[in-house]
């Protein structure tokens, strides 16, 4: 079972129904015991990170996801639920994360152009993941829908699975061990969005057969 | 490279898709679920649901689409016409909306734009100003803010470059305008119109009205400065497919989202 949390992320019924069309059998939770005990979880975010992280820590979430990440649970952070994943953020003042990524969720440059980025832009992913499961039937340079004004600016490249370009070229993806973490919204990122999660759930164990849409 | 987006917009009215859409032979032509998918399939960036439903009864049956909508399409869904308050906006958004669209209400109540912003974060609050120009001889061109448009559209002597301006302020994430002079011609965008709301706009500018080609959206992208354009008749009627208007597009150097092989 593939824990969904749930503190109040806007994005939220969408990435449940996402995740439902692929088959994840999954359920939807603000407990802690529950995301302690699941298979994998999926973290969603759509804001800003300094009202995710107040919320994750009102639910007693966030001392959660630190122990349950490094005792190897399959994860998957969506937009913000990838960016509260670092050290600290800028946006709206410095404010710590959780400090499991090290590194700092800083603001488009006003070179990139209009902020927020809102739309379709493509991942460049990097070699060492071209072969990564998460992406299988997804090629370099895909088009995924992308809606955010700050970055990840990850202290270990090795992390990086995929870049893409906004001003400058930002992770777009992150995976470390059985830790995945995506800026784009892959619940409305088309047929490439829901082979990303299928493939997630493929990957996290959480169910034998699960296919494309 | 961040793509321009080609968005197809569907009016709906209790629950069907006026005016038909004649493209792919589909089963049933007036079904807008039916419809949103096989404009996903067919390519289309985004979609907007525009409500054009008169009675608050048969609201509640755009809250139905728009749950199944979501439940079969992944991409960007915009919604609106009717939306009154943040609860309406809040039900849209609920039931699987990505944004929202402001038009009419914002114009009575802009603090509508700033609710929406604080409650659900500028990037689901979409702008929707529907403008006429006014000429003046010797003067250079302006325009005025209608709303209620459709049958019969009331001034509000806003100028339209100002709205939009305080929309942005006030925290409207995107900006779609509509020129109601080119509206239905399908001769193109009003071009002057778009540059200057793309001149004084910090959030991404969807052009709406006018289209009846490719050319016309590349214009509207490459001379108008619109980081999106929306479009109604000219797929409904299957003049043009969404992959005609992306080759069209694309061989000219403007970058657009491939579609993916399925």
């Amino acid at each position: 079972m593939i824990a969904v949390i749930n503190y109040g992320a806007g994005n939220l019924p969408n990435v449940v129904r996402a995740l439902q069309r692929v088959g994840a059998p999954l359920v939807v939770t603000d407990d802690p015991n529950v995301i302690r005990s699941a298979q994998a979880v999926v973290l969603p975010g759509v804001g800003a990170t300094a009202d995710t992280m107040a919320s994750l820590r009102h639910l007693g979430i966030a001392e959660v996801l630190p122990a349950i990440i490094a005792a190897g649970t399959p994860f998957l952070g969506i937009c913000v639920g990838m960016q509260v994943l670092l050290s600290e953020s800028e946006e709206f003042g410095l404010h710590s994360c959780l400090n499991i990524i090290q590194g700092t969720v800083r603001r488009l440059p006003e070179s990139a152009g209009k902020i927020p980025q809102i739309g379709w832009n493509q991942i460049h992913i990097t070699p060492p993941f071209r072969d990564h499961p998460l992406f299988d039937g997804i090629p370099n340079g895909a088009d995924v829908y992308f809606v955010h004004s700050y970055y990840c600016a990850v202290a270990d490249e090795s992390v990086v699975a995929a870049r893409t370009d906004y001003g400058l070229a930002f992770p777009s993806v992150i995976i470390r061990n059985r830790l995945a973490a995506v800026q784009f919204h892959p619940e409305k990122s088309g047929d490439y969005g829901l082979r990303l999660l299928a493939n997630f759930v493929r990957w996290s164990g959480a169910s034998d057969s699960v296919g494309a849409s | 490279m961040l793509t321009r987006r080609i968005i197809p917009c569907l009016d709906v009215k209790a629950g069907r898709v006026v005016k038909g859409v004649k493209f792919l032979n589909h089963r049933d032509a007036g079904d807008p679920v039916e419809l949103a998918a096989a404009y996903n399939a067919a390519g289309a960036d985004e979609l907007v649901f525009y409500d054009i439903t008169a009675s608050s009864d048969e609201r509640a049956i755009m809250v139905e689409v728009v749950e199944r909508t979501a439940a079969e399409v992944f991409i960007p869904l915009t919604v609106g016409g009717g939306l009154r308050s943040v609860e309406d906006m809040y039900r849209m958004l609920r039931a699987g909306a990505d944004k929202v669209s402001l038009n009419t209400a914002a114009v009575y109540n802009p603090q509508l734009i700033a609710e929406g912003a604080r409650r659900f974060g500028s990037q689901c609050i979409v702008l929707s100003v529907d403008a006429r120009r006014v000429n003046v001889p010797g003067e250079p061109p302006r325009w005025e803010v209608f709303t209620h448009t459709g049958a019969n559209p009331r001034p509000t002597g806003l100028d339209a470059i100002e709205w939009i301006k305080r929309g942005i302020e006030l925290g409207a994430g995107e900006i779609c305008i509509n020129s109601m002079d080119a509206d239905g011609a399908r001769t193109g965008y009003d071009l002057e119109l778009l540059q200057a709301v793309t001149a004084v706009a910090s959030v991404p500018v969807i052009a709406s009205g006018g289209v009846g080609s490719p050319h016309d959206m590349y214009r509207g992208i490459v001379e108008g400065g619109a980081d999106a354009v929306l479009a109604a008749s000219i797929f409904h009627f299957g003049d043009y497919s969404i992959a005609d208007v992306k080759q069209y597009l694309a061989e000219r150097g403007v970058p657009v989202r491939q579609i993916s092989a399925r």
